[in-house]
Order: structure tokens, then C-alpha cells, then sequence
């Protein structure tokens, strides 16, 4: 097959990168909107859903060998302390223990990804790692890390983002001489002139967003299983990538990347925080290399809400300037990252206010604060969770204050074009997103007096409707491979170097391989999860992983295919073209006359296994490829309580073509639903006088039950955009977290004539907006 | 503020073991545990039946349920030692001669989960809640299942599944 290198270009998360790939060979042409379909379309339950529902299915938490020994973790009590003594001996004199780490032996082990010593003795946050017990038994280990003697110095502290980018603020880690991320910082991003705008603006409003740190809570805390045999290191890693993760592994050990191999057959969730091996892992690794046994180190709850990253708190003020007539001039947008510790990136909270409405004088400036509480990781739609949320409630404010309706006002200010490189999007199906959703939701009623008052306006409750659009990437690229084998009983086997983290990656590709292969789905088997197969797939982070990975099983499919008429065909002194496959069954095409399962060909070939190979073809250049959508909330409020309750949620995504709707629809009632607790429940609340963490679990982290759970109606849109790839899929994970808290927060702010200024809408906030005197018509 | 603190060294002495029979998926198990072995470590460190799930440790989340004579229980609050005298049944245990427990039927057809952590505790919280009540209305399957935290957010399907299982249509 030819080679060819290609630049091509990358979105991820609002960053846009241009890499270089190799590809091998063409890639088949894209499936157009009249392609019919067999498996691909239909409803079909998760081929993995047996070892689910069974407990067979083996995350890394469930991994057990021979004398494997557990880890637990002493963490600082304190927000910022320097560790002034720690004496391990009482902890290794617990029955069972066989290693305490610590800065004192191991502060030479080093974290690549940081470039800084996995123990230091100074401690940045509470829940920073002090020590590490290694154990016979999880009792053992917990109970050594209570009996290690350590004496902290306490330091002075900063939690909330803007004391910490005062003046002579206490220096968050005393050997960083600043407490913002680079000298990049401020960032500013600029088109046309705010200012100026804004002054002759017939109408302004400011708005004000405040967002709390989210906690991800993955059901399966991060960690990882490692066994070192020697000469060559397994990490059963609950990672959402096995590549990164190796890479990782190597590094931290000092060893080639052929002596290190990851495992995730099965993970419990990640939603962005685990994209890699994590501290957890590394430990797991280092201490087994150390003790030449297997060590599995899993976060408990605690540990994990404290130090496996979080949706870090955003503050964003927004002055918008309009016409009379709703056409938007100017969009100014500040906002203040906390980012924890160690932070090293901040989230793209301002990339809606770049892009989502037409706007000739856009203004956004980034500061970053780091401060001592544990830092940010990547979760669900980083930023532009945060960033819809606020300026979808500015819209509503601005239509407010125009006496326009909220919809009409942003009909009125679409962006046909991407306005940041000025170029046309692939597709941008936004205003029917906004059609359909206003029907479904009965947006026109959405001021009637019976609506409204539930009870009559004498009784508690209020009702609004509210709405906010969602823009995403989720277009994928390359690199990303796949091998196709068909094997002499029928079978075929497609392997990948991805990992299903839950949102049913095994099935959709097995069902893209099963309708090009002309095979029933049961009998394809997807292997994944495993960096030994050697065939190389991206994270699943991003909504990428469908649209990178699925285009690549379909080329290794559609090679394997061609390979197999080939050799049929000359065993059956046929021409290939003119054989079918259909049922794994060989078919005339001319005469539609059966000639027998492809096995009876097959197992005529001494064992030979056909064997193809897909990637990822490059992106197309000089377009922006985007899903988008919008979701409409009606909720209800009490006015006595303050409690809200959601009613209902439509959601109207762009998503291209839905290779399986079972799945699609739980990966947006899942985004739904998370995106709640963001609007109503979730933070991580801290004791700003003591610089800890209050909340650490899952009982005082308010994530949503069943009994949360509102009506979804989900419109399955099913246009393949045939630009983004030879699928025409779209990545499905991100989406339906972005618009819902802004949605909801609208819907308040409807019920209640005001606007939301801080979410999570707790009912001692929304009380306190009832008090507040700042009506809105 | 200033004054050194230190980690709080109250040690317990390690207990030694002790030897117990546990009933599990009806076979009768004989372990030696120390008495502070949870039930959820028995299962999983002792009997190497790893679908329960340690999600929290500490009766928050649900992922480690387990059924005792029925009852769904968190089996990371229960003591082994404690649980000698009752039916303990696991995820292992709900399917017979490889025919999957209704529940279990249910989960599948309705794509009632999603990575799967939390669901052998959904699965067997549903199992105990249709043991005592066939036909449960929607507000007894939210209250018998507001325990078992799914972030995934499979809930609306979990609701489905339970739905069709209480002989209603969803």
C-alpha cells in the first residue's frame, strides 16, 4: 500500500493542533445519506452487556494475582504544610506491611507528566499525598497509614482565586514564585473594538457567573493493578488511554516502551479525569518494581474527591452591548480560573463567547489563578459547560432587557460562519435544533398564566421554561488504527488500541465492521483495551473516540472484505466482484444463487487468517466541523423551599449519523443528567478559614439519584455529516452535558423573573435570588 | 497555627484470624478472616467474587450490594463475621446454568448501564425490591433504588428495565 505523510489538524477541547501523520493506503468512500444498512442504525444491546450484568466483566479494581499486596495513601491534613517529620517505623510494625514511600525514600521517583517528585515534603493541598503503605491486606495498609508519626508545619494558604492573584499573596508552593499558571496569562483574545462598541451600544447589560468545582466521582476510583516480572511491567490501569498510559509508565520507570504493557478491558467511568496512568498508577508500578510483587493501589472515595482532579470553579462576567433590534455588537467576557495546585492549563470557559453568536467586537481575557486545593482535571466538556451556562444566561438577560423573546435573539445573531479562522462550517444545524426543540417543549406557551402557576398565583410554585444552545468538536482525526481478521470458521476479529469506557465503543464497532464484512454482529469480536495488540488508538477523551477510531475499523473491514471475495473468488473460479456477502453466506450477485458460508472457503486455506489494515484518514482542511444542539428545561420551584425540580429535558443534538440509537440515547440522558447535578447539586464546597475540603464523599456530594431524574425527550436527528468523515459520525459524549445547566438556569431564572448568577441552584441560592430586588419582566 | 500537628497515631493492635462459614449462592464457604473483614472484602480479597463493587467503603454509593436472605444490603458496612447465618447472594450467584436472571435480561435489553461498575448493586437492589413486591408502582422502584448511585447516568433505563419487569410497559 502507498504511504503517505499528511499534516492534518486537530480540535481537542477548543485547541487546535496540527499534527503529521503516516496512512497507509485510501480510505473507503463516505457512506452517503441513501446507503442502506443492515446492523449499522439499528437498536442493538452492548455486545459486552452479558460480562456487565454478570460480574465477569474485570475492571482493574477487580484484578487479583498471586501475592499481590494493596497500597493506601496517608494524605495531608493540612491546605499547605511542609512535612517537618515523619517516622515510618510504627507503620512497619503493622502485621502485613511491607513498604511505607515517602520523600525520605522515594522522593527521587519522579512523575513524568510533571516533571516533579511524586513525594515532596512540601504539601500543596489537603488530600496531597504524604505516604504510600504498601500491605498484605487493604485492613493492613489502612491501618499503617494511621500509625506513620508525622509532624506538619503548617504554611499560609490560599483558596479562592482572586486572593491568590492579589498582591502579596501567600505563594501557593513557596518554590513557584508566582500563583499564575505562566507569563501567557492573562490571556486575551480580541476581535474588532469592545470598547468602543460597547459605548455606543443603544443597549448593555452585565452578567455575572459564578461555577463550583465538580467533582467526577467515577463509580471506580482512579488506580491501577501493576506486576512487575523482572524484565517486563503489566499496569491494569482504569484509564481511558492504554497508549498515553504506557508512555507514562515507561517514563516514570526509566524503561523502554516495549517492557511496559496496559490493560483496560473494563473501566468505571472517567468522564475526562482519567487520561492517563494517574499518580495512582505510577505508585502501583514504582512499588511493585520495588518490591518484585504485584501492588494494586485504588483511591478510596475520599482520596479520590481530594486528589483525582475536578471541573475546576470559574468566574465570568459578561458585558454584552445590542441594537434595539437584537443585533449583538459587542461581547466582553472576564473570567477567573481557579485551578488548583498544580495546575497547567486552563479551561476554554470563553470559547462559546468567541463563537457561538455573530459578533464583530468580541472581547475575552483569562486569568488563572493556582491556589492550594487539588487540581483541575479535563471533565465532560471542560469550560464550555462552565462558559454556556454563562453566556446562554446573558442572552436571556440581554432579551430581557430588549423586551425580545430569548430564541428570537439568538436566531437573530447566528454565526453561519466560524468567526475565529472566518471560514463555513461543515454543517451547522443549530436553528433547526432550535425549531424542533421549541415545538417539543411548546416554547410559545411558555408565558401562559396556567403554565406558570401550577397552583394559580396564590400558591408556591412557579414554572419556567428555559433554553441554551451547545457547540462542540467531536470531529476526531487521525492517528488512529485497526485490523480486520477473518478467520477460518467464520469469524472475524477487529482490533484497536481503544478502550470502551463505558459509553459502548465495543459495539458500535462491532457493528460498523459487521456491516461491512456482510458478518452477523455475534459473529464479530472487538479487542481492545490492550497496548500488546500494538495497533494504536487515541484516549477516549474529547467525544473523538467514535470518529477517529470507527472510520478506521471500517477500512480495515471493507480491505478484509475485498481480500475475502478475492480468494473466494478464485476458489470458486468466480469473479470477485461478482460474489456478495450477506449472513456470512456467499451470494451471486447476478443469480443470487447460494454458494455457501464463507467458512467452507475459508478452512480450505491451512489456517490462514485474511488480515486488513484501516486508519483514520486526515480531516478536511478549510472547514470547522462542530455538533451542535440545543436543550430546553422546564422546571418547576418552590417558592417556600427554594427547591427546583427539572420536569422536563428535550434535547436536539447534531450528532451525524447514530450508529446505534440504544446507546446514543443513554450517552445524552447520561450528559443530561450529569449536567443537572452541575446545575442544582454538585460542588465541592470548602471551609475557607481552614483551606479543607468538606465534602469529600459521596453522601455530602450531592450527585443525582433516580429519584432526580426528569422526563428526556430525546429528537434522534441521524444527518451524517459526510464532511467530517467516512461515517459521517459525530462524537456523542460531550454534547449533552453543555447545555443543560445553562437551560436549567434559564428556566429558573424564567420561573422566578431573575437572573441566575451562581449555580449550583441550592434552595438557600434560590431563596436568596427571591429576596434580592433585582426584577426581570 | 504555627504549632507542629501530627498524624494521629492511635494504633490498633492487627487481630488475629478467625474462621467462618458463610453461605454464598447457596454453597457454604469456610474462611479465616480477621473479624474486622468487611463483607464487601470477604467476597472480593477471600472468595475472589469480585462483582461487587467497592465504590466508597463507606455506605454511600450502592456498587456493593449484595443480598441477605433477599434483603439488599451495602456489604461494605456488613462485618463477615456477622453474616453467618444468612443467605448471601452476589451477582455470581443470580444466573442459573447460564440463563441470566430476569434482571439481569432486563439491564441488557434496555442498555441500563453504562461502564457497568454500579450495576451487579442496581441489578440486585431490583432483584430484592421484585422479590418482596412484583409489582412495584414508579415511587417504590425510585425509593428501593435511590441507594445505588450510577454516574454514568443510567437511571432513566434502569427505570425502563424495572418498569417492564413490574409488568408495565415504559
Amino acid at each position: 500500500m502507498p504511504i503517505r505523510i499528511v499534516t492534518t489538524h486537530l480540535e481537542f477541547e477548543g485547541q487546535v493542533e496540527e499534527v503529521r501523520v503516516v496512512l497507509e493506503g485510501e480510505e473507503p468512500p463516505a457512506w452517503g445519506p441513501d446507503t442502506p444498512f443492515q446492523v449499522v442504525g439499528k437498536p442493538t444491546a452492548r455486545v459486552d452487556a452479558r460480562e456487565r450484568v454478570t460480574g465477569a466483566a474485570e475492571y482493574s479494581y477487580d484484578v487479583q494475582l498471586p501475592g499481590m499486596l494493596t497500597a493506601a495513601g496517608l494524605r495531608s491534613p493540612h491546605p499547605h504544610a511542609r512535612i517537618s517529620r515523619l517516622d515510618a517505623s510504627s507503620a512497619l510494625a503493622v502485621p502485613g506491611v511491607r513498604a511505607v514511600y515517602s520523600h525520605l525514600n522515594a522522593g527521587d521517583f519522579i512523575n513524568p507528566s510533571s516533571g516533579k517528585p511524586v513525594f515532596g515534603n512540601e504539601l500543596l493541598y489537603h488530600g496531597d499525598l504524604v505516604a504510600l503503605v504498601v500491605a498484605e491486606t487493604p485492613e493492613q495498609a489502612r491501618e499503617a497509614t494511621r500509625a506513620i508519626d508525622v509532624a506538619y508545619e503548617p504554611l499560609p494558604f490560599v483558596t479562592a482565586p482572586d486572593a491568590a492573584l492579589a498582591a502579596n499573596a501567600p505563594m501557593v508552593n513557596t518554590a513557584v514564585p508566582s500563583n499564575t499558571i505562566s507569563d501567557e496569562y492573562p490571556q486575551v483574545y480580541q476581535r474588532g473594538d469592545v470598547e468602543a462598541a460597547l459605548a455606543q451600544a443603544e443597549v448593555t447589560i452585565e452578567t455575572r457567573m459564578e461555577t463550583p468545582a465538580a467533582l467526577h466521582n467515577s463509580l471506580e476510583t482512579h488506580g491501577g493493578a501493576a506486576s512487575w516480572d523482572g524484565s517486563r511491567l503489566t499496569v491494569w490501569s482504569s484509564t481511558q488511554g492504554v497508549f498515553g498510559a504506557r508512555q507514562q509508565a515507561a517514563a516514570a520507570l526509566g524503561l523502554p516502551m516495549t517492557a511496559v504493557q496496559v490493560i483496560t478491558q473494563y473501566m468505571g467511568g472517567g468522564f475526562g479525569s482519567k487520561l492517563g496512568v494517574h499518580r495512582s498508577g505510577l505508585l502501583a508500578a514504582y512499588a511493585s518494581r520495588q518490591l518484585g510483587l504485584p501492588v494494586k493501589y485504588m483511591l478510596d472515595r475520599t482520596e479520590e474527591n481530594l486528589d483525582a482532579g475536578n471541573r475546576p470553579p470559574s468566574v465570568q462576567a459578561y458585558r454584552l452591548g445590542a441594537a434595539k433590534d437584537g443585533t449583538l455588537a459587542a461581547l466582553d467576557l472576564a473570567v477567573i480560573h481557579n485551578v488548583g495546585a498544580n495546575g497547567l492549563w486552563s479551561s476554554p470557559v470563553a470559547l462559546p463567547a468567541k463563537e457561538l453568536y455573530q459578533c464583530a467586537n468580541v472581547r475575552t481575557t483569562d486569568r488563572a489563578a493556582r491556589t492550594n486545593l487539588g487540581t483541575l482535571a479535563a471533565f465532560r466538556a471542560p469550560g464550555v459547560v462552565e462558559g454556556i451556562a454563562g453566556l446562554e444566561v446573558a442572552i436571556d438577560a440581554l432579551a430581557t432587557e430588549l423586551g425580545m423573546d430569548s430564541l428570537e435573539l439568538r436566531r437573530k445573531n447566528f454565526a453561519e460562519r466560524y468567526q475565529l479562522l472566518d471560514r463555513p462550517y461543515a454543517r451547522k444545524m443549530l436553528l433547526d435544533c432550535y425549531r424542533i426543540g421549541a415545538e417539543r417543549i411548546g416554547w410559545e406557551t411558555r408565558d401562559a398564566e396556567e403554565r406558570r402557576y401550577p397552583g394559580g398565583r396564590s400558591g408556591h410554585l412557579r414554572r419556567g421554561i428555559g433554553m441554551a444552545s451547545q457547540l462542540w468538536g467531536g470531529d476526531g482525526g487521525p492517528p488512529a488504527q485497526a485490523i480486520a481478521k477473518l478467520l477460518p470458521d467464520g469469524t472475524a476479529v477487529i482490533i484497536t488500541g481503544t478502550q470502551d469506557i463505558g459509553t459502548g465503543t465495543r459495539t458500535v464497532l462491532a457493528q460498523i465492521a459487521a456491516e461491512e464484512l456482510g458478518y452477523p454482529l455475534e459473529r464479530v469480536r472487538v479487542e481492545l483495551g490492550e497496548t500488546a495488540h500494538g495497533v494504536f488508538s487515541p484516549m477516549s477523551g474529547g467525544s473523538m473516540t467514535l470518529a477517529s477510531v470507527g472510520p478506521a475499523v471500517r477500512m480495515a473491514a471493507v480491505e478484509a472484505r475485498k481480500e475475502l471475495t478475492e480468494v473466494i473468488g478464485q476458489l470458486a473460479e468466480a469473479p470477485a466482484d461478482a460474489l456478495d456477502i450477506r449472513n456470512a453466506t456467499v451470494f451471486n450477485r447476478e443469480t443470487g444463487a447460494e454458494m455457501g458460508g464463507v467458512s467452507t472457503y475459508l478452512e480450505q486455506l491451512g489456517g490462514h487468517e485474511i488480515t486488513a489494515k484501516g486508519m483514520r484518514g486526515p480531516n478536511a482542511e478549510d472547514v470547522t466541523v462542530r455538533t451542535f444542539g440545543a436543550q430546553f428545561a422546564e422546571v418547576e420551584v418552590d417558592i417556600g423551599t427554594g427547591a427546583v425540580r427539572v420536569v422536563r429535558i428535550v434535547a436536539v443534538h447534531d450528532c451525524g449519523r447514530i450508529i446505534n440509537p440504544l446507546t446514543y440515547s443513554s450517552q445524552i440522558e447520561g450528559g443530561i443528567i450529569q449536567g443537572l447535578g452541575f446545575a442544582l447539586t454538585e460542588q465541592r464546597i470548602v471551609d475557607e478559614r481552614l483551606g479543607m475540603v468538606m465534602n469529600p464523599n459521596l453522601g455530602d456530594y450531592k450527585a443525582p439519584t433516580i429519584r432526580d431524574i426528569p422526563q428526556i425527550d430525546i429528537v434522534l436527528l441521524n444527518e451524517p455529516n459526510v464532511v467530517a468523515n467516512t461515517l459521517g459520525v459525530l462524537g456523542a459524549g460531550e454534547p449533552p452535558i453543555i447545555p443543560t445547566p445553562g437551560a436549567i438556569a434559564n428556566a429558573v431564572g424564567h420561573a422566578l423573573g431573575k437572573t441566575v448568577t451562581r449555580l449550583p441552584l441550592t434552595p438557600d441560592r434560590v431563596l436568596d435570588m427571591l429576596s434580592t430586588t433585582t426584577e426581570r419582566s | 497555627m504555627s504549632s507542629p500537628s501530627s498524624n494521629a497515631a492511635s494504633v490498633s493492635t492487627s487481630a488475629s484470624t478467625t474462621t467462618i462459614h458463610l453461605t454464598v449462592n447457596g454453597r457454604t464457604r469456610t474462611l479465616s478472616v480477621e473479624p474486622r473483614r468487611t463483607l464487601l472484602d470477604a467476597l472480593r480479597e477471600d472468595l475472589h467474587l469480585t462483582g461487587a463493587k467497592p465504590g466508597c467503603n463507606m455506605g454511600q454509593c450502592g456498587a456493593c450490594t449484595v443480598l441477605l436472605d433477599g434483603e439488599a444490603v451495602y456489604s461494605c458496612l456488613a462485618l463477615a463475621i456477622e453474616c453467618q447465618h444468612q443467605a448471601i447472594t452476589t451477582i455470581e450467584g443470580l444466573a442459573h446454568d447460564d440463563q441470566l436472571d430476569p434482571v439481569q435480561q432486563a439491564f441488557i435489553d434496555h442498555d441500563a448501564l453504562q461502564c457497568g461498575f454500579c450495576t451487579p448493586g442496581q441489578v440486585l437492589a431490583l432483584k430484592s425490591l421484585l422479590l418482596r413486591d412484583p409489582h412495584p408502582d414508579d415511587d417504590a422502584i425510585e425509593r428501593a433504588m435511590a441507594g445505588n448511585l450510577c454516574r454514568c447516568g443510567a437511571y432513566p433505563k434502569i427505570l425502563a428495565a424495572a418498569r417492564s419487569l413490574a409488568g408495565r410497559a415504559s
